[in-house]
């Protein structure tokens, strides 16, 4: 099943108008995979870093965070995409948390009528949008001084 | 070779009696994600600094590194139950899918053996600066 067999296919993602229920749910898988894949891998380097000693935590800091006054250009671009790296990584755990709610909401047989969906749909987008804006506040004004 | 449909192979046989339970265990782990995160944002707020000692003696204590290794564990259990699903929805053919899904296998297992050993010979050996 599944293979290339020629013959038609169902109607998919691009006949329809897209509607706050079908971008959630992207939206949800995306996050997820964003936060897997360099949202982990960040982490782990993060905890081997501070395991490995002084030293490599030096070297994560360097790179992930910040490189002081002598720093590389190479370090000054590492910095800024981790620094992109981590608002998206937050912003996905926000949106996934959110969207995920919804999802145990829906588990339980609740919010399927077309304008309750829709509406906590939205709702999830928006709490979302604003825990990242708050959490990026928070970051600027007590750890960059901005 | 059986010349019958997929779906006639299967009438009449009953559900496989399994598919509960890749549900549930996503669920399952997503609560236990959030309540781990929430705990790990919330012991790390309490630092006084992130220097690399403070952190290290964090991370060595049993009560940090207990729920460290849970949260890594959790993690990874979930991103295998989400990342199949969307390797199964969007890879359609068969010998990628197959690969893809090993591949998933070989890194969240990986990364969860190599986050949990991490924390373990800190918290087991010290935190030695």
């Amino acid at each position: 099943m599944g293979q290339e067999t020629g013959r038609p296919l169902s109607p998919h993602l691009q006949v329809y108008r897209w509607s706050p229920q079908m971008a959630i749910s992207i939206f949800h898988r995306a996050t997820g995979f964003i936060m897997a894949t360099a949202g982990m891998m960040t982490l782990l380097w993060w905890l081997s870093a501070i395991g490995g000693g002084a030293e490599s935590y030096a070297t994560f800091q360097k790179y992930a965070v910040t490189a002081g006054k002598d720093a590389t250009a190479f370090q000054i671009s590492s910095n800024w995409f981790f620094r992109l790296l981590v608002a998206a990584v937050t912003y996905s755990f926000f949106q996934h948390l959110f969207s995920g709610l919804r999802h145990l909401v829906l588990d339980m047989g609740a919010g399927y009528e077309l304008k309750t969906n829709r509406t906590w749909a939205v709702a999830a987008f928006i709490a979302a949008f604003f825990a990242t804006a708050l959490v990026a506040l928070i970051v600027a004004s007590r750890f960059l001084g901005v | 070779m059986d010349s019958r449909t997929y779906i006639g192979r299967v009438r009449g046989l009953g559900s496989a009696k399994h598919g509960g339970g890749h549900w549930i265990a996503q669920r399952t782990t997503a609560a236990s994600n959030l309540m781990l995160t929430i705990w790990l944002v919330v012991s790390l707020l309490a630092l006084p600094n992130f220097d690399h000692a403070v952190l290290a003696q964090w991370l060595a204590q049993p009560i940090v590194a207990v729920p460290m290794m849970l949260m890594l564990v959790s993690i990874f259990w979930h991103m295998r139950l989400g990342l199949q699903v969307l390797i199964e929805d969007y890879v359609h053919d068969q010998s990628l899918k197959f690969g893809a899904i090993t591949l998933l296998n070989f890194y969240v297992v990986g990364g969860a053996v190599f986050g949990i050993f991490t924390v373990a010979k800190l918290a087991f050996t010290g935190a030695a600066a």
